[in-house]
């Protein structure tokens, strides 16, 4: 860490990881519905209890990108950020937003899109956070030394924020409605974030495997290009049954399974990266989760997502629990364990330490990826049996879900171990620094 | 990865491709537009109480548990064809009444069932709730979902 600006990302980690706390808390809670569904029936509904499942892990990756950005950014331009005070002032507004909304859901008070339930005025103050951001890191990277790493994930911070304004339009027209919320919803996950999220992995695989900048951002504009190019006519697999023409079947099915291409490309680079390097890093548990992250988001995002979005298929498995089974294991793979790579890497910089707490941080891995792993083949079991019951047999909805009890009961138990792996996590990464092996070559600047 | 792939190539067929994806997404986009307002929806028959009921369906988060055209939370029935499996195009009356008194007689506090909020909607929006049901099961949605059951 050579700018002092960059220590601008260890307060937004916190504020991350404390915030995943509270997202997977509330899983917990809401996967206890699923088993008990007595439990909290009154005072805690369900519909709340998602919200803040889903709010608290849209925001504390967003939290996790922002404070990423503060960090590489000066690294990448060679200058200190453009202003401290505005990725404070920043860091203080979002994080008054994202605990105002959890307020506000809890007392009732929300709007009723998916994902998009903040009051007006919270959308409003994450919009004037967003463009404080990207005010501050555009004036950082337009003055300093110019990489593809840092244009791309300007590309993609931007493009989060131009697609968040159609959060603001909401037509009565319901079809309407839902066609311009998957201008959000896809084309931030399946679209602009995949460029934050190959931008962030490219600076990671460039500090940790050294290799040439030059051979690790041609891979870039590889998989970013295979990110868009699929993506964006990818949208059409949620555009077949909301009152979208037919033509959208054939597109929908066509570039779905071009979807899968980029997380495979990211799996072939950082491992193909890590070979060619040789070198041993010191930080073992960062370059766990950086190899870890691609080969999740493949199986998560890419064959998951496959196995559901030809539109034959998806004409029977559309709403049922595939859906959560692939929503879970996607967004764990991609983006949660982009960024718990991403503070792994740089949280022993920020607290001026060698890596420490490896093997704690390594179980945390583990526990972590076996438990949603596993949440993930139960929540599939559910879908199919959902699927052929209620599309096929036509039996009713509830009737159905009685009969995947065992189902949610072992999801739950998974969703306790993920909760424990996580707390293991934040006390890895945040708790006292513990040396795992110490050395004389410590005493050393640098291994290598 | 192949030698011959410079650094600018990959590059310019990123921009360029990115670019050419982009218009061609916004073309079909408008053309998507044009055809939910002019063929998929009857938006002649989007009147002011449709619009009210979506706003008393948003207002109340019913996604977060339900599910509306296959998309919101799984966790109660998909309600997109609510209107069709409670009868509603032969027996509009009834069906009416049924989801009334439905509503209203939530939660059951049936042991080891979902449970249903107490909304307390009045009259007015339960009729608008309702007619919202109604407008949106006459959506064209390619003959999904494959029955009743939803």
């Amino acid at each position: 860490m050579k700018y002092p600006t960059q220590k601008l990302a260890y307060p937004y980690f916190i504020a991350a990881l404390l915030l995943f706390v509270v997202q997977v808390l509330a899983g917990v809670l809401a996967g206890s519905v699923y088993a008990m569904p007595n439990f909290l029936a009154e005072s805690l509904p369900f519909h709340i209890i998602r919200m803040i499942h889903t709010n608290a892990l849209l925001v504390w990756l967003l939290l996790g990108y922002f404070g990423a950005s503060y960090f590489l950014i000066p690294e990448e331009s060679e200058r200190d950020i453009h202003s401290p005070k505005i990725a404070w002032l920043q860091l203080f507004i979002f994080v008054f937003a994202a605990l105002a909304a959890v307020v506000s859901y809890l007392a009732g008070v929300h709007e009723g899109r998916e994902f998009l339930e903040q009051p007006l005025w919270i959308k409003i103050l994450l919009v004037v956070a967003f463009l404080l951001f990207l005010y501050n890191v555009s004036m950082t990277v337009l003055k300093g030394r110019k990489t593809v790493v840092t244009s791309i994930l300007l590309l993609g911070m931007w493009g989060a924020a131009l697609m968040f304004l159609f959060a603001f339009y909401n037509p009565s027209n319901l079809a309407l409605d839902k066609m311009y919320w998957w201008y959000v919803v896809h084309i931030w996950v399946e679209g602009v974030w995949e460029l934050i999220m190959a931008s962030m992995l490219a600076f990671l695989l460039i500090k940790m495997t050294g290799v040439d900048r030059e051979v690790i951002e041609k891979w870039l504009y590889v998989v970013v290009g295979l990110a868009l190019f699929s993506g964006l006519l990818g949208t059409g697999h949620h555009y077949y049954w909301i009152g979208t023409p037919g033509y959208w079947q054939w597109i929908g099915s066509i570039f779905s399974v071009l979807e899968v291409l980029p997380f495979f490309a990211m799996v072939l680079w950082s491992f193909h990266m890590v070979y060619r390097s040789g070198r041993n890093h010191p930080n073992k548990a960062a370059m766990l989760w950086s190899l870890g992250c691609p080969v999740m988001a493949f199986f998560g995002a890419g064959v998951w997502g496959l196995l559901h979005s030809f539109s034959t298929v998806n004409f029977y498995s559309h709403g049922t629990q595939i859906t959560a089974a692939h929503g879970h294991m996607a967004f764990y793979g991609a983006y949660v364990m982009l960024n718990l790579a991403f503070f792994t890497y740089a949280l022993p910089q920020l607290r001026g330490v060698q890596p420490y707490n490896q093997i704690l941080n390594m179980w945390s891995f583990w526990v972590m990826t076996a438990a949603m792993a596993f949440m993930t083949f139960t929540l599939t079991f559910a879908g199919v049996l959902q699927t052929h019951l209620q599309r096929v047999v036509g039996m009713g909805f509830m009737e159905i879900q009685q009969q995947l009890d065992l189902f949610y009961w072992m999801r739950l138990l998974a969703g306790i171990v993920f909760f424990a792996g996580a707390l293991l996590y934040l006390y890895a990464a945040l708790g006292p620094t513990k040396k795992q092996v110490s050395s004389p070559l410590e005493m050393q600047p640098a291994i290598k | 990865m192949s030698e011959r792939l410079t650094k600018s190539a990959a590059r310019n067929i990123f921009y360029g491709g990115t670019a050419f994806f982009l218009l061609l997404f916004i073309a079909l986009s408008i053309h998507t537009h044009l055809y939910i307002v002019n063929t998929s929806t009857d938006q002649t028959t989007l009147t002011e109480s449709v619009a009210r009921g979506k706003h008393v369906w948003e207002r109340h988060s019913c996604i977060n548990c339900h599910s509306l055209l296959g998309e919101g939370a799984y966790f109660a029935p998909e309600l997109g064809n609510v209107w069709v499996r409670y009868g509603g195009r032969d027996h509009p009356e009834g069906a009416r009444m049924g989801l009334k008194a439905w509503m209203r007689a939530q939660p059951t506090g049936v042991p080891g069932r979902r449970q249903m909020p107490q909304f307390n909607l009045t009259e007015q929006e339960l009729d608008d709730l309702i007619d919202f049901f109604e407008w949106t099961s006459r959506i064209d949605t390619q003959g999904w979902p494959p029955n009743t059951a939803g």
